[in-house]
Order: structure tokens, then C-alpha cells, then sequence
């Protein structure tokens, strides 16, 4: 009997185990052990670090890690600020029955494509977009100007593909928060502010956490958005491992920034963890 | 004596539904007032306009003599103990205690001291570095009590906060909270659902139904000389025995019941004959087999269908002969009483003087 | 919680995979370019060969990088451009040569396939024939920009904000055509190779606020020099012609410097699985009546032996106007891009991008 349940689990867990060494772990080797390998001087290959110590060496690599990273942290900030009030709203205040609505609203932009919502705002955005149309119109601007390519719109169009990730875990945590512990606050004489930093943000620290761990590594990891919506002054971490691979056919120092790319934010996840005191297992769960 | 707290015709209408009707009563400095009804009655409601959580419809609500209408709670010198305690599982209980104090900034070193001396007055010296968590269920009572009193708020409002212990600990705090309250000298505004409760603790009890008072009282009254039906029924226990008024002169009625009893008892308003009233009766007031030396009881046989046992408040359930009426009669634990069976024939008596009467609406 | 996530984005793709059928029709994978396939002629073969065509469209870069990630799988018939050939197929073996005995060579103009066998020739044996030929060089909104001569016409200040261009190797090129060198020539010399793109790449950055974007994406470009946010730009001859016929301030230029020449072929991958539909569509499409078909759609010419005479007058009009005789002898065509340049050229783009 137990040796029957033992070879059903392992039936079960095969074909799930093999997806993930085919998939995932086999490729990564590969990449692994190409992004330690490099073409010398009469073209042949060899070991090497230098693929790793040319991220350090050449300033527009780490510079533009570092780029990415900050806005990364800065998209991830946006999206908390703005997915926080969100969550509230659809937990705390409105009506039971308009919140699987409203979550479905929230939720609806996400089925289709990213490419796609990335054009919707572009044709928002662009000097001769809808925007510009209709402020043409009101007599609010008397040219048009150019709204995309620039960071600050690179940026909401980063912030808005996040925001689901962060309301949704937001929405969970809200939705265990006792209302009677704001209306105590606010009994014992607390502002607005107050119940926001002493209790909705330390009762949301999880679902926080998650969400921004969630933001952050999709920002860091995203090439369309900036790419796109960004245009010519974007340049994305991401787009230089493209471009190594593409442009340049140096899968070798692409497979290198790669690791780097999970070695450094790995690094700043944990960073963040251990800032907000947060454990990951817990913030997994 | 100075009024701490004045409430005024004060109404809530929830869209059609009208949750408070038109509420009135004073507080005296320093009173444990209760406020008991069933649940739905609209009391959490009106706790919770005190508060400064739900703005009534209309009406008007002083504390010290001061409107609260447009007040938001932050600013209203009451505290409320909330039914779940709502202490902040993120914090310690020392910061539990010191948040209303930080909110009014007041200084470091002073929140310290009155912290350490609420605690002690709620016997948690030694308790402000645990986590909410690791309290007892008494423990954290106190904790909630002491986060409001900190405050010395002029009318502390407590919200069924006994509910969730069990029940040996919810009869110790009663004790506990009357003590404390007579200590602190804070005036109480406490709501239950649970009429033991505000008898045992309460300087005087509104009883509450369908969003309007009943009678305010004190708890002695209240259980002596109920006003209306509902607080007969609703305060301790009661038998019910509906029937009409065959006689009546001045203070004494004669009461033909369904089952056809005739009993007299007294009243205090004249009623007509043919009157269809209610006749209350508490499980006390039925004597099992009365000295037949007593005069002025009604007597009458009852025959015994089962015995319930509770200690102290062990009581008999019996029909009346001939009739299905359900009586609920006190049995008394000293062993007087123990060769009652069940199915047994037993002569119940009770006096004219503990029944009581109010006409059918 | 990011269990949860993690959960429901699984589902979601699994439910999406299986979404996905699977053909049980003859089909021929095709790697190409955006238009290289155009839908009334892939309905046409499949109603004569019943080969469904599955097309893939990509550029010249992702096209090498596909078909090294799989070392030359996943697809029948590759639409490389010439002159990144060879080379790629010493360094990675992706392509398979060609059999010219299988392509109806008379369909072909000779002179035209003999150059594309003469720079994919890779240990003696070709490994493309022709597709299409054309040029890169300079479309322009005559309205908004009418002194533009020449590439460095990208880097001027008049036209500032109304410029777009690819930041992809055939801009390095052009821009060190007119700054009076030739790159092609250096082909040979890495080092001084690097020296001309680092001066390019250094003109490119101070010219970089001047640039509205760099476009990616054809359709994109044409859309922004419609809308008139884009006046001048460099991109290929079809692309201006196209915009010719519905806008006449808008046309391609040959710069003063030179019009770049590229000729797509077709190129047979290492792995092609189908590479008898292979053949037939490449005899398909270069039958002149279906060239001159994709002529007419795309403008661009075709290496079909006399597909000319059957394309519209005005496709031939578009030639004639953009290319007087001296600019098709100044026309210059790409020749074979040794390994190692791609790299240099790289790392100059990533620099120009990087740049504030």
C-alpha cells in the first residue's frame, strides 16, 4: 500500500521534475559555463572571468545596472504608493458586493498582452496621440509635445505593468486587517497618518514585502516597456544582455550579465528583506 | 451630581431601517451604566455614536456638557473597549498603552510613568515588553482596559468586551471590572447582551429593544419590578402564562389562564375585566409543596417532567395537571427537595404579591 | 504570497500551451522579414502545393541569434541578407549549402545570383541565392526638410526632434560614408575599423538630443513620418516609396554619399526539416509574376529575371525619380562582414544608447 502511494507520488512529480531540470536547470548550466568561457586572440575558447570583470571594468555596464536598479526600487515605490490606497479602497470602504468587481477591473488590463498595453499607452502618449489631441482641443497646449521617450513615462508605463502584482497581494493583507484596529486607533486619538505608518503599514509588512519583491524583480527583468515607452534614453539592463546576444554574438558576455543581472538583484531583495526585518519564508508563504 | 454624559433623542437611520429610535438618558460622574438587550437592538449603534464612529441622524449627544455632534473620535474625551479588544498585534503592550498618549504628545518621560503605573493598577507590572500574542485572554482584557483609562477619558465605553473569555474567567472579570471601575472612579458606559452581566456589575441598566429603551433602572428594579413584558422576559428567567382578568378590585386582579388556573395577584393600575393579560412569573417565586398553614398563595398541582440540574440554579420543569403550559420552578440544592422524581404529582404555591400582570397589546 | 502569484501565473500559461494546436498540414517554417511573405501569395502556394507557410518575422541579428540557439533548427528556409553569411557559417555552421541544380536559375537574374554565390561561398560550396534587392538611405517629409542631401543631414540641428533612425550597424556605416570615409574598405582592418565607428559612435552621441527615437519597428517609422513627428529619417527605399504613393512630400533619397545596398537571399538552414517545400517556394516567389506581386506591395526590387516588365508603373517610376543614373553607380553594396565586427559595433551602439 505505502509503496504504491510512494510510486504515484513519483509518477506524479516526474514529468514536473523533468520540466524543471530540462527546462530551467540544464539551460542555466549551459549558460553558466558559457559565461565563464571566452574567445582569445586566434579565436579559440578558453576559461575566463573576463566576461565578469568587463561588467566592472566598462562604466556603461554597471552604470547602467545601476540605472535600472534605481529605477527599479523608485518603479516599486510608485506602484506600493499607488496600489496601497487601492487595496484600501476595495477592502475597507466600498460595498462587499462591488469588490470582486472592482478586482476584476483591476485585473482586466492583464489578459491581454503587454506589448499590447504598451502600444494602448504609446498611442495615448505620442505628439500626434489622443492626449495631445484633446488638449489641442481645450487650448491647453497650442503645439503639441512629445510625451513618450522619456523616463518619467517610462516609468508609469513601468509602474502600471506592476501595479497588479502589488495589488494583489495587498488586497489579501487588507482584507486580514481587523477593521476595529483603525477605528481603535483613530478612538485613541490617532490622524490619518498615524494608523496609516503605526498600523496598516506594519499589519501589511508581508503582502508588502511580497509585492515589492514581486515589482522589483519583473521592473529589473522587463525589456519591452522601457524599451518602447522609453525610447532612445532607456537603456535597460535587459537590453544590453539582448544586445550582447544579438547584436554583438557574445553569448559569452551575455550569459554573464545574465548572472550578474540574478546575482545583483538576488542581492537586493535579501537587502531589502533584512532592511524591513522580514523573513523570507515568511513572505512566501 | 455632575452629568458625564447626556444623550438626547438620538435617532440612526441605516437607509429604511432605523437602528436607534429616539434614545435619551443622563450618566452620572462616576456610574457603571449598562446598556442590555438582545443582539440587533441597535446598542452597538448607539455605542458607537458615543464613540464618534457613526454620526446619528439626529438628536444630540454632550459629554461634561459639551455637543460631540461633528466631533470625529480622535478628539472626543471617550475611550471604547472594543469587543475583540482590538489590541495592535504589531506592537508591545507598553506601546499599546503609550499610543493614545504619543497621539496627544505628550513627553517621554511622563508616558513612561503613566504607563508603569496603569500597569500596576491593572496588576501587569513587568508586562510591557510582551507581544500581544503571548497574553492570556485576561490579560489582554486588561491591557485594552488600561490602554483607554491611561487616557483618563471622561466616559469609558465598553463593547461587550467580556464575550470571547470562557465562562469561569467572564465571572471573575465581572467581579474584576466592578472593582476596578470603583477604584478608578472613571464613569462606564458598558453594553452586553448578557443580563448577568449588567446586573451584577451595573449602577443602573437600560434594558434595550428594537432600538428603543424599555426601562432604565436598577439592576434590583429591573428584576423586581419589570415596566414592560419584554424586560420581564428578558432580564433572569421568567414563565410566561397568558390568560384574562375575571375580577378586579383596586390592587388585587383574579386571572382565568388559557388552561383554565384562576389566580389572583396584585397590580398596580386597575384593569377590566376581560382584560386578556400576561402573567409573569419567576422560577423562584413557585414554592414546592408549601406549608399548608400559609395563607394568600395560589396553589395549584403540577406534575414533573424533568429535573435540571445546575447546581444553585438547578431548577424543575413541570406541567401544569391537565395542561401543557412549560413552568420553570426553582429547585433549591438543601436536599429538602431530593425525592422528587420525574413524572412525580408536586403542589406548587406562589404568593399574590410576586406575580406579575401586564395587559396583551 | 508570491506562491499565489507564482500559482496563477503557472496556470495561466498551461492553460494558454494547450490552447495552442497543433498543424497536421505539410508546412514550411519560414524565417524572414516583415512583408517577405505577403498573405495572398502564401494562400496561393498552399493552394497549389498544399504547404501551409508558417513565417516568422525577425531582422538580420535575431535571425542569426534563432538559429544559433537551436545550431540551425526550427525552420525550412532562412531570409538572410548577403553579406551576413559567410562568415556567420565558419564561426557557427547554422546554414546547409544550396543546391543550385534545384532553383529554377533561369527565373533568376544571373548576374545578380552569380555576386550573392560568389559572398556566401563558405568551403567552396555556395549558400544562398537572391530574394530581393534594395537600399537603405534617407526618407524624407520634403515639406518640413527640404536641403536634406545627405546622411549627415541625421546629425543636423535643423531638423532637431524630427529624426529617427535604426541604432543598428547600417547607421555606423552610413555615417562614416558621409564623413567622407569608407568603412567597407576598413572591413579588413579591426583596429582602424574601431577607430572610424568609435568617431561615428562620438557623433552619434552628440547628436543624440536631435533624435526623436530609434525606430525598431517598420511599421512604427512609417507611422511617425505620417503623422509628420518624424521629417527625416534613414531607412529603406520601400518604406519611403510606400509612403510616396500616399503622401508625395514623402520620399526616399539617395544620400549624396551613397544609397546602402543589400540583397536578401535565401539561405537553407543546418536543421531545415522540409527543405522540398524549401525549394518550391523559393521557385514560387521568384516566378515573376509572384515577384513582381511582392514588388508592387513592398516596392522593393526582386531578383526575378523579368518580373520587371510586370510591375506597375509607378513602382518603376519610384526607382527612376529616387535613383538618377549616378546614384545607382554610387549605390554601395555590402560586402561580406568578417567576424569580430559586430562586436566592435555593438559595444559603440550600447554606448549611444547609454548616453544622456
Amino acid at each position: 500500500m505505502k509503496r504504491q502511494t510512494r510510486w504515484g507520488l513519483f509518477l506524479f512529480i516526474t514529468p514536473v521534475l523533468l520540466w524543471l531540470f530540462l527546462l530551467i536547470v540544464l539551460p542555466h548550466i549551459d549558460l553558466l559555463i558559457m559565461s565563464f568561457r571566452t574567445e582569445n586572440d586566434s579565436g579559440d575558447m578558453m576559461w575566463s572571468v573576463s566576461n565578469y570583470l568587463n561588467f566592472f571594468h566598462e562604466p556603461i555596464y554597471w552604470l547602467t545596472f545601476v540605472r535600472t536598479a534605481i529605477y527599479s526600487v523608485l518603479v516599486t515605490l510608485l506602484t506600493f504608493i499607488i496600489a496601497l490606497p487601492v487595496a484600501f479602497y476595495i477592502t475597507k470602504v466600498v460595498a462587499p458586493r462591488f469588490q470582486g468587481f472592482l478586482t476584476l477591473l483591476l485585473l482586466l488590463p492583464f489578459w491581454v498582452s503587454e506589448l499590447v498595453r504598451v502600444y494602448g499607452w504609446m498611442i495615448l502618449l505620442r505628439e500626434s496621440g489622443v492626449f495631445n489631441h484633446f488638449l489641442l482641443k481645450l487650448g491647453i497646449l497650442n503645439k503639441p509635445i512629445e510625451m513618450l521617450y522619456n523616463d518619467a513615462t517610462m516609468v508609469l508605463g513601468l509602474v502600471y505593468t506592476s501595479m497588479l502584482f502589488m495589488v494583489v497581494p495587498l488586497l489579501s493583507v487588507m482584507e486580514s486587517l481587523d477593521n476595529s484596529l483603525i477605528e481603535a486607533a483613530y478612538d485613541l486619538g490617532a490622524n490619518m497618518w498615524t494608523i496609516l505608518f503605526r498600523i496598516i503599514i506594519p499589519h501589511a509588512t508581508p503582502g508588502i514585502v511580497s509585492g515589492s519583491i514581486v515589482v522589483f524583480m519583473l521592473t529589473l527583468g522587463n525589456y519591452l516597456t522601457p524599451n518602447l515607452i522609453g525610447g532612445k534614453n532607456s537603456l535597460w539592463f535587459t537590453e544590453q544582455i539582448y544586445n550582447q546576444f544579438i547584436a554583438s554574438f557574445n553569448w559569452n558576455q551575455g550569459a554573464a550579465f545574465g548572472f550578474l543581472l540574478l546575482f545583483l538583484s538576488s542581492i537586493a531583495v535579501w537587502l531589502g528583506l533584512k532592511l524591513t526585518k522580514q523573513s523570507l519564508r515568511k513572505v512566501v508563504q | 451630581m455632575q452629568i458625564d454624559l447626556s444623550v438626547r433623542n438620538v435617532t440612526k437611520k441605516f437607509q429604511e431601517f432605523t437602528a436607534v429610535d429616539s434614545v435619551s438618558f443622563e450618566v452620572e460622574k462616576g456610574r457603571f451604566f449598562s446598556i442590555l438587550g438582545p443582539s440587533g437592538c441597535g446598542k452597538t449603534t448607539l455605542l458607537r455614536m458615543i464613540a464618534g464612529l457613526t454620526e446619528p441622524s439626529s438628536g444630540t449627544i454632550e459629554i461634561r456638557g459639551e455637543s460631540m455632534i461633528g466631533i470625529p473620535p480622535n478628539k472626543r474625551p471617550v475611550n471604547l473597549i472594543f469587543q475583540h479588544l482590538a489590541l495592535f498585534p504589531m506592537m508591545k503592550v507598553g506601546e499599546n498603552i503609550a499610543f493614545g498618549l504619543q497621539r496627544r504628545g505628550e513627553n517621554k518621560t511622563v508616558i513612561k510613568k503613566k504607563v508603569q503605573a496603569i500597569l500596576e493598577r491593572v496588576d501587569l507590572l513587568g508586562f510591557e515588553n510582551k507581544k500581544i500574542d503571548q497574553l492570556s485572554g485576561g490579560q489582554k482584557q486588561r491591557v485594552a482596559i488600561a490602554r483607554c483609562l491611561v487616557l483618563e477619558p471622561a466616559v469609558l465605553l465598553l463593547d461587550e468586551p467580556l464575550g470571547a473569555l470562557d465562562l469561569k474567567l467572564r465571572e471573575q472579570m465581572k467581579v474584576e471590572l466592578k472593582k476596578l471601575q470603583a477604584k478608578v472612579g472613571t464613569t462606564f458606559v458598558y453594553i452586553t447582551h448578557d443580563q448577568s452581566e449588567a446586573l451584577v456589575m451595573s449602577d443602573s441598566v437600560a434594558v434595550m429593544n428594537h432600538g428603543e429603551f424599555e426601562q432604565i433602572d436598577t439592576p434590583q428594579n429591573l428584576y423586581n419590578k419589570p415596566k414592560t413584558p419584554f424586560v420581564a422576559q428578558f432580564v433572569g428567567d421568567n414563565n410566561a402564562w397568558s390568560g384574562r382578568v375575571r375580577q378586579c378590585n383596586e390592587s388585587t386582579i383574579e386571572v382565568e389562564t388559557v388552561d383554565g388556573f384562576i389566580f389572583s395577584t396584585k397590580v398596580k393600575e386597575t384593569l377590566q375585566p376581560g382584560t386578556e393579560v400576561d402573567l409573569f412569573l419567576r422560577p423562584e417565586a413557585m414554592l414546592i409543596q408549601p406549608d399548608p398553614n400559609i395563607s394568600n398563595l395560589n396553589r395549584f398541582e403540577v406534575v414533573v417532567k424533568s429535573i435540571l440540574f445546575d447546581g444553585a440554579n438547578s431548577q424543575l420543569l413541570a406541567n401544569p395537571l391537565n395542561a401543557d403550559t412549560e413552568l420553570l420552578i426553582a429547585l433549591p440544592q438543601n436536599r429538602q427537595y431530593d425525592y422528587i422524581q420525574v413524572n412525580d404529582k408536586i403542589e406548587i404555591g406562589w404568593d399574590e404579591e410576586s406575580g406579575i400582570c401586564f395587559p396583551r397589546k | 504570497m508570491i506562491k499565489k502569484i507564482l500559482c496563477t501565473t503557472m496556470f495561466v500559461s498551461i492553460a494558454l500551451a494547450f490552447t495552442i494546436g497543433e498543424a497536421t498540414a505539410e508546412t514550411l517554417a519560414l524565417l524572414t522579414w516583415k512583408g517577405y511573405a505577403p498573405k495572398n501569395l502564401v494562400e496561393k502556394f498552399q493552394k497549389e502545393t498544399g504547404i501551409e507557410v508558417k513565417a516568422t518575422y525577425t531582422n538580420n541579428e535575431e535571425m542569426i541569434a534563432k538559429l544559433r540557439a537551436t545550431r540551425g533548427a526550427g525552420f525550412d528556409l532562412a531570409q538572410p541578407s548577403q553579406d551576413r553569411i559567410s562568415s556567420v557559417q565558419e564561426k557557427y555552421n547554422i546554414y546547409q549549402p544550396i543546391d543550385l541544380s534545384k532553383v529554377e536559375s533561369g527565373q533568376v537574374i544571373s548576374s545578380m545570383l552569380e555576386a550573392v554565390k560568389k559572398n556566401t561561398l563558405v568551403k567552396g560550396k555556395p549558400h544562398a541565392v537572391p530574394f530581393c534587392w534594395g537600399t537603405s538611405g534617407l526618407v524624407v517629409n520634403r515639406k518640413f526638410a527640404a536641403d536634406v542631401q545627405d546622411y549627415n543631414d541625421l546629425l543636423n540641428e535643423k531638423y532637431a526632434g524630427r529624426i529617427s533612425y535604426r541604432l543598428k550597424r547600417p547607421t555606423l556605416i552610413a555615417l562614416a560614408f558621409a564623413m567622407g570615409k569608407d568603412p567597407f574598405a576598413l572591413y579588413g582592418d579591426a583596429e582602424a575599423y574601431q577607430a572610424l565607428m568609435e568617431k561615428v559612435g562620438q557623433a552619434m552621441i552628440e547628436g543624440k538630443r536631435l533624435v526623436k527615437n530609434y525606430w525598431t519597428n517598420g511599421d512604427a517609422l512609417l507611422e511617425s513620418m505620417r503623422s509628420g513627428e518624424v521629417n527625416v529619417a534613414m531607412a529603406w527605399d520601400g518604406a519611403g516609396w510606400k509612403l510616396n504613393a500616399e503622401n508625395q512630400d514623402i520620399d526616399f533619397l539617395a544620400p549624396r554619399s551613397g544609397a546602402l545596398g543589400w540583397i536578401d537571399t535565401f539561405a537553407l538552414p543546418a536543421k531545415a526539416k522540409n527543405i522540398d517545400a524549401a525549394y518550391k517556394w523559393i521557385n514560387f516567389i521568384l516566378r515573376p509574376e509572384n515577384a513582381a506581386a511582392f514588388t508592387n506591395m513592398e516596392k522593393y526590387g526582386t531578383a526575378s529575371n523579368g518580373a520587371i516588365k510586370l510591375t506597375d508603373a509607378a513602382v518603376r517610376g519610384n526607382f527612376e525619380r529616387s535613383f538618377p543614373p549616378e546614384a545607382i553607380d554610387n549605390i554601395k553594396w555590402y560586402p561580406p562582414v568578417p567576424a569580430k565586427l559586430e562586436a566592435i559595433e555593438g559595444k559603440i551602439l550600447d554606448k549611444v544608447k547609454a548616453a544622456q
